[in-house]
């Protein structure tokens, strides 16, 4: 007999699937994951795989499996630099980096990435720093960063930050364009969060 | 004189910021090659990769606001960022091939009385100089010679991949020859297409520098004397964290690292000074004066 518990489990790995499944099925040529023959040339081809919790291969291999809320717990995804060379190789013709990217969506949106696991944080405040300037102010994320994650090392960043400010590489005031209220008038007519898989469920 | 080709310039932040040599040398070496760039008005950021890691409908609108700016001036799109050049060229490829995506961020920009047909062209800079001006009319403008420089040609990942069909996504050739045109020697350099770790270097640090040591060893191994780079990203990991990597794997790397637009500059007779040269962190003036000569 199973447990309640498992059955919960097992009703969120589905739903997990579910939701993943429609949204890379939304990007131009995502169907294409079905095609999938398990040749390990992606995680071959991956420079970051070794560093990895999970290979790209087995990324997939668990989505089959039902066990893809495993995959997004660890800091799989989190280690794609988006070099593209497995996209690129892939027999079945699937895009791999682009599903990376709706992993990191999915693990964002489902809360289950990892304390230890810092890009998130980046990502994050990449995004408000975009959303406020209409640019990125690369000063202002890696201060950010720094301080929200390790604030003693952000010491050990004075020394390389004086080199770039005294050759005028440090700006520190931010460039705002003047279409930052325009910007956000059109982002606002976005469903907030949602993909356009999920988005496309919520029409039917 | 009549520009040879007329273009809207989106910089891209990170050249506006940390990098502003790479858009001096830029702007530099295209008003001597006529090509005219004219910066795109108030552009946004394309969102790189960290927007496309929270939002994708948001982050395909980012850039779809500077296509849908760039076509009102009727003119393609160059960019001098690998990673714009990527993430606008996949907002303009995916609204073309989906319609839902396409209805999404053509009602969206709406909001701003904006709407994208779809007729803009993102090109990068090499590719427009190697494909657009050519190697006579580069020739022509060479005042001085760097021959015997031996440099390591550096594409990284977004120039070619993954959409690729400027060069080979894997081994490109493009910036090789370029290097030729000018004088400078380019060195074998198996690495050229490899990842440098990108935005790993903020959270990854050990990895990244990995991957940025594969590339400076595998360059120094090959002869080279510097590398020479396209993308702000990779041009920063190889340089500001050359430290870091000396102090985690006990090497003692010196490489300077120049902008393709620099080298090009110092070769038409630019000064270190208006190409950036001298915002450097690892010094280049003895190596160029080294090689330099002066032709007329």
């Amino acid at each position: 007999m199973i447990s309640l518990f498992e059955e919960r489990a097992e009703r969120r790995a589905h739903a997990l699937s579910d939701v993943f499944l429609h949204a890379v099925y939304g990007i131009p040529g995502g169907e294409k994951i079905k095609e999938c023959i398990q040749c390990g040339t992606c995680s071959a081809s991956c420079p970051t795989s070794y560093a990895m919790d999970y290979t790209p291969r087995e990324i997939i291999a668990a989505l089959r499996a039902g066990l893809l809320e495993r995959v997004l717990k660890s800091n799989t995804v989190w280690l794609c630099a988006s070099c593209y060379s497995c996209t690129v190789r892939c027999p079945s013709g699937i895009k791999v980096t682009d599903i990376m990217y709706e992993l990191k969506r999915l693990a964002i949106e489902f809360g289950l990435t990892p304390k230890e696991v810092k890009a998130p944080v980046v990502s994050r405040l990449f995004v408000d720093i975009v959303d406020k300037y209409g640019r990125i102010s690369e000063t202002e994320l890696v201060a950010k960063f720094m301080l929200k994650t390790n604030p003693l090392s952000t010491l050990k960043m004075i020394p390389r930050a004086s080199k770039l400010f005294l050759r005028g590489r440090l700006p520190l005031i931010p460039h705002r364009i003047r279409g930052t209220r325009e910007l956000r008038e059109c982002a606002a007519t976005i469903v907030s969060g949602l993909h356009p898989g999920r988005t496309a469920r919520e029409e039917k | 004189m009549q520009a040879r080709a007329e273009f809207s310039y989106y910089p891209g932040c990170s050249v506006e910021g940390m990098n502003k040599a790479y858009d001096k040398s830029t702007r530099l070496v295209c008003k001597a090659l006529d090509i005219d760039l004219a910066e795109l008005g108030d552009w946004n950021c394309c969102g790189a990769t960290s927007y496309m890691s929270i939002d994708e409908l948001r982050a395909h609108l980012l850039s779809a606001r500077n296509l849908a700016l760039a076509e009102k001036e009727k003119k393609d799109l160059v960019v001098v960022c690998p990673a714009c050049l990527t993430t606008l060229t996949k907002t303009n490829r995916y609204m073309a091939e989906n319609s839902r995506l396409r209805r999404t961020i053509g009602s969206a920009l709406k909001a701003a009385n904006l709407q994208y047909w779809g007729s803009v062209k993102v090109r990068h800079l090499l590719e427009v100089i190697v494909n657009e001006v050519g190697e006579h009319e580069i020739k022509a403008r060479i005042k001085r010679s760097l021959s015997g420089l031996k440099v390591a040609p550096y594409y990284g990942c977004q120039l070619t991949r993954p959409f690729g069909g400027i060069d080979d996504k894997e081994f490109p050739m493009m910036l090789d020859r370029l290097l030729t045109w000018l004088g400078v020697q380019p060195v074998n350099f198996p690495l050229k297409a490899k990842c440098c770790g990108g935005m790993l270097m903020m959270t990854n640090e050990e990895v990244a520098l990995g991957l940025t040591r594969n590339l400076l060893e595998c360059a120094k191994q090959n002869g080279a004397e510097c590398i020479a780079t396209i993308c702000p990203l990779c041009h920063m990991n190889l340089e500001a964290y050359q430290g870091n990597v000396n102090k985690l794997f006990g090497t003692d790397f010196s490489v300077p690292i120049l902008y393709f637009t620099q080298l090009t500059g110092v070769a038409f007779g630019f000064s270190r000074k208006a190409l950036g040269i001298n915002e450097e962190l690892i010094p280049s003036q003895a190596l160029l004066e080294k090689h330099l000569e002066v032709l007329r």
